[in-house]
């Protein structure tokens, strides 16, 4: 029951930036003025690792039609591992929910460093896009939560 | 009950252009619990930072949310001004609306709807919020130096000389290092050690400095302020406190023909030994390899003849533990083994040498007493080729990538030294680039050429060929006059590329420090903190971070030192309060967060505990060490009790931001 | 057209004459230098301004003694002797250019010449 494309469907994407990087990243972005989607709101974690599979599962159930996490390179973790273990966490939360039906798609972890302003950008163009082909999500969006 | 305030900012026209700051604050007033919401020019401005402070007296606000630029940029801002007037400097939250919100987007409408979302998750977050302390950890008043080189030797005289306490600690049994070695120094052409003992006899005898030679770092734990270092004395068999330097151990030692290190093996000592004349501490070290009553119980001669009885051989390696404020790192380089460039004929003629073997060549304490001589036969050598770049700007899988930058400067050197001693020596240089950027370093270079006719020519050495004569067949190419050369040469010299330490991996992994794939250490900013490791309490010294001459390695220590010194001085530091915390009521004592924390900032405690049926139980509670942790979360959510929260970053905070985003 | 025969040479070549330091480590190295009128590290330089069509006219192709020193000890990587050695495919493709055509082959086909050369004939010389 996918839903058809829709040019009016504006999506409620999360993401949460870890502060030492992919915060910093989208700082620069917006330093070098580059745009992505203004429905894409980023929450400012201290680290990847620190981002909860409920904060995910919480997101998805007020509405959020996608989640990214992003985070520090590999190695290259203010915290020497966390983001190891954000791509451990989130590879077995990502299977889960696609068994629950939000598809992978809805869901990304991206490693965006203090420098990948554009990175940042791209990556955030590129997700918004692929949600609005999926469309709006309803499996696990509470309705008791729905707007009006 | 809570009160906040909102504060908007137009930060000029940044915000103001594309967002309708008045209309953000007029939504945000009407969120539960805002009691005043505003707009204004310049937040971060006097007038601005006036403004908030106001407002938190007069409305008794228990919490404000700026919406201004990123909180990476006046965060810390706007909670001083919070903390001036009473106010938790924790309690203040900021909403991003200008790099995340004004700058990329053009319409006006959507910017305006993006930044009063971020401004409710900002309030939804700072109504959970609570104020918290930073802790502070006291600063231990010690510094510790790895490595005596010039670098360490430097950074701890700077260090000692401001009033800390300093410990070098160095493999060898002496201090001194790769100057020690050297012959003369550019641009100035003074003798290395003229300039440099003076300064270990400073380390030496200034009662700050306390030297472990000998020695090696065997753990370090802790963080800045608080290092645990476990120091591993090796066993010299000589007492320190009681050996005298005289010297006649190393005279009368029967065990002979052991190749001398110091001398790069091109000459021999006994087994025991002082590396050089200079050597801080003066006091010999025996050779347990070679040693013939170390290895089968014969021999006992050093003993006898010691009159200060300083020899023991039933010595042990030993282990001190010290805790220091700050550690500095000062491993040094060496030269990289240039066996495997075959065609050079290193390993196949004693007439090819390294720079180093020359320094040690024409050094008056060195194996030929300074004059200069082939290895082979001792004979005055007439033609002398030097080699540039061996090993240095090649590609990965031949050498090292980088410019190795002190050799252009020390050929010249040679160069120069060999033409001033001995002229009917002709000398050539076969370079790619002469890259000497340095005060009065190309006229030095210009010297060699012009005063001293040293010859250089642009091109590369393809091959050496040793020739039955005892000569060298140097096959070369010059770019400019596009020919091939045959020069038959006495004695080649091998610029070798100089490579971090091979001890330095190990130590950076026990500092958790950061390597570059070279295995120099990285420093915090390439450019604005240059002599700072990323991790707290860690510091960079000498050629330990990349290829430096020792006027640089010089001013990097000093510059290190004053780091340190900035450290030490401080008598507390301010911890980030933004740490886990467990709570001990729902903790089952699982170990998880303790196995996840890269810190090992989580310990267990057995903790009694009152039971609602009136008895008291024992159990095993996970603590967090405020101190040590760094706050970045990983615990919290490997807790499958939940008892794990960060502070400052709580689940309930993070939720009710989610929360305010997908309304 | 000077792009394209460095294009090709690069192709066949498969090395990268970017790289190059201008050291002169494959002249220094090149047994047969003296015997050459362009040396290896002209060469390198020449096929990276594209110049290609003198080496293709010089002698100097076939003074390469296909030793491999410089590739061996050419401290970027660049490897001089196989750029030598496309240079010399080159010319050869390009001689043979006309000496065979499919029209002619029919006639050229008997019984005891085997298919293969045939083939190998046509990759030879019609490139």
């Amino acid at each position: 029951m996918q839903v058809k494309e829709n040019s009016d469907f504006v999506p409620t994407i999360v993401a949460f930036c870890c502060n030492w990087c992919s915060y910093a990243g989208a700082d620069l972005a917006g330093t070098n003025r580059l745009a992505y989607p203004a429905n894409v709101k980023i929450i400012r974690v201290p680290c990847s690792c620190r981002v909860n599979p409920t904060f995910i599962l919480r997101a998805f159930q007020r509405g959020a039609d996608g989640v990214i996490i992003c985070g520090c390179h590999p190695g290259d973790c203010h915290y020497t591992s966390g983001n190891y273990f954000a791509r451990r966490r989130m590879t077995l939360l990502f299977s889960l929910l696609d068994y629950l039906g939000i598809e992978k798609d809805r869901t990304r972890v991206e490693w965006v460093s203090a420098a990948e302003g554009a990175k940042f950008a791209d990556t955030m163009n590129s997700f918004a896009e692929a949600i609005i082909k999926l469309g709006k999500n309803r499996r696990l969006e509470d309705l008791r939560c729905r707007k009006q | 009950m809570h009160r906040i305030g909102v504060f908007v900012c137009h930060c000029g026209t940044n915000i103001a252009a594309t967002v309708d700051v008045k209309k953000v604050a007029e939504v945000l007033s009407y969120e539960r619990c805002v009691v005043i919401s505003k707009e204004y020019q310049y937040m971060c401005s006097e007038s601005g930072q006036k403004l908030i402070k106001e407002a938190i007296l007069d409305y008794q606000l228990t919490g404000i949310v700026v919406c201004s630029c990123s909180p990476r940029m006046h965060e810390a801002t706007f909670r001083k001004s919070a903390a001036s007037v009473g106010l938790n400097p924790y309690m203040v939250e900021i909403a991003n609306i200008r790099e995340q919100c004004s700058w990329i987007h053009k319409n006006t409408e959507v910017a305006t709807e993006k930044a009063i979302i971020l401004g409710r998750a900002a309030i939804a977050k700072v109504l959970l919020n609570t104020p918290l302390t930073a802790g502070e950890s006291p600063v231990v008043k010690r510094a510790l130096v790895i490595g005596g080189g010039i670098a360490g030797i430097q950074t701890a005289l700077d260090i000692a000389e401001a009033g800390f306490k300093v410990d070098i600690v160095e493999r060898n049994s002496t201090i001194g290092g790769k100057m020690a070695q050297i012959d003369k120094t550019f641009p100035t052409l003074d003798c290395a050690a003229c300039i440099l003992t003076p300064k270990m006899v400073d380390c030496a005898q200034n009662e700050n400095i306390k030297i472990y030679s000998y020695s090696e770092i065997d753990s370090v734990s802790g963080f800045v302020g608080n290092f645990s270092v476990r120091i591993k004395k090796k066993a010299r068999y000589v007492d320190e406190t009681k050996c005298t330097g005289c010297g006649l151990c190393t005279e009368k030692c029967p065990t002979k023909n052991i190749p001398n290190d110091f001398n790069l093996k091109m000459d021999t000592r006994r087994a025991v030994y002082i590396p050089f004349a200079q050597a801080v501490p003066k006091v010999a070290v025996i050779d347990a390899e070679h040693c013939n009553i170390l290895k089968n119980g014969k021999c006992g001669l050093c003993a006898k003849i010691c009159s200060a009885g300083a020899i023991d051989y039933t010595q042990k390696e030993r282990y001190v533990e010290e805790k220091y404020g700050a550690i500095v790192v000062a491993t040094g380089f060496n030269p990289i083994s240039v066996d495997k460039y075959g065609e050079y004929a290193y390993s196949q003629s004693k007439d090819v040498i390294t720079s180093l073997e020359f320094e040690r060549l024409t050094n008056a304490a060195g194996p030929t007493g300074g004059t200069l001589l082939r290895p082979s036969d001792g004979k005055h050598p007439h033609t002398v080729v030097f080699v540039q770049c061996v090993g240095s700007r090649c590609t990965e899988e031949r050498g090292k990538s980088y410019c190795s930058k002190i050799c252009c400067m020390y050929t010249a050197k040679h160069a120069m030294l060999i033409r001033e001693k001995y002229p009917d020596t002709e000398v050539y240089v076969f370079y790619i680039d002469v890259r000497t950027p340095g005060k009065n370093f190309d006229e030095f270079y210009r010297r060699a050429v012009e005063e001293y006719g040293v010859h250089y020519i642009k091109g590369a050495v393809g091959k050496v060929s040793p020739r039955a004569d005892g000569t060298l067949d140097v096959q070369a190419s010059d770019l400019i006059m596009n020919e091939q050369l045959h020069i038959s040469a006495d004695l080649v010299v091998l610029a070798a590329a100089i490579e971090p330490d091979k001890s330095a991996r190990g130590l950076a992994t026990m500092l958790t420090a950061s390597m570059d794939t070279n295995d120099f250490f990285t420093e915090a900013h390439p450019k604005l903190r240059p002599v700072e490791s990323p991790t707290a309490g860690v510091f960079l010294s000498g050629t330990c971070q990349g290829p430096k001459d020792i006027p640089e390695t010089v001013s990097q220590a000093s510059a290190c030192a004053a780091k340190v010194i900035g450290l030490l001085a401080k008598d507390k530091l301010k911890c980030n309060p933004c740490v886990a915390h467990s709570d001990e009521m729902l903790c089952n004592g699982c170990s998880n967060c303790a196995n996840v924390c890269p810190y090992g900032a989580v310990t267990y405690i057995e903790k009694e505990f009152k039971m609602p049926d009136r008895t008291t139980a024992l159990r095993r509670v996970a603590s967090v060490n405020a101190a040590v942790c760094q706050g970045c979360g990983a615990c919290t959510v490997a807790c499958h009790s939940g008892a794990m929260d960060l502070l400052g970053f709580s689940n309930k905070q993070i939720i009710a931001e989610v929360d305010a985003i997908c309304k | 057209m000077k792009q394209n025969i460095k294009d090709q040479i690069l192709h066949i070549s498969g090395s990268d004459v970017i790289k190059c330091m201008r050291c002169g480590k494959c002249s220094a190295t090149c047994p047969s230098y003296d015997e050459m009128e362009y040396h290896p590290h002209q060469f390198v330089y020449m096929v990276e301004c594209g110049d290609i069509s003198k080496l293709m006219e010089s002698e100097s192709i076939y003074k390469c003694l296909s030793c491999f020193a410089c590739v061996e000890r050419c401290p970027r990587g660049v490897e001089p002797a196989k750029l030598i050695e496309a240079v010399r495919l080159e010319v050869i493709r390009r001689q043979g250019k006309d000496h065979l055509k499919p029209d002619d082959i029919p006639s050229l086909i008997d019984e005891d010449l085997p298919g293969q050369a045939v083939i190998t004939a046509m990759r030879k010389y019609r490139k």
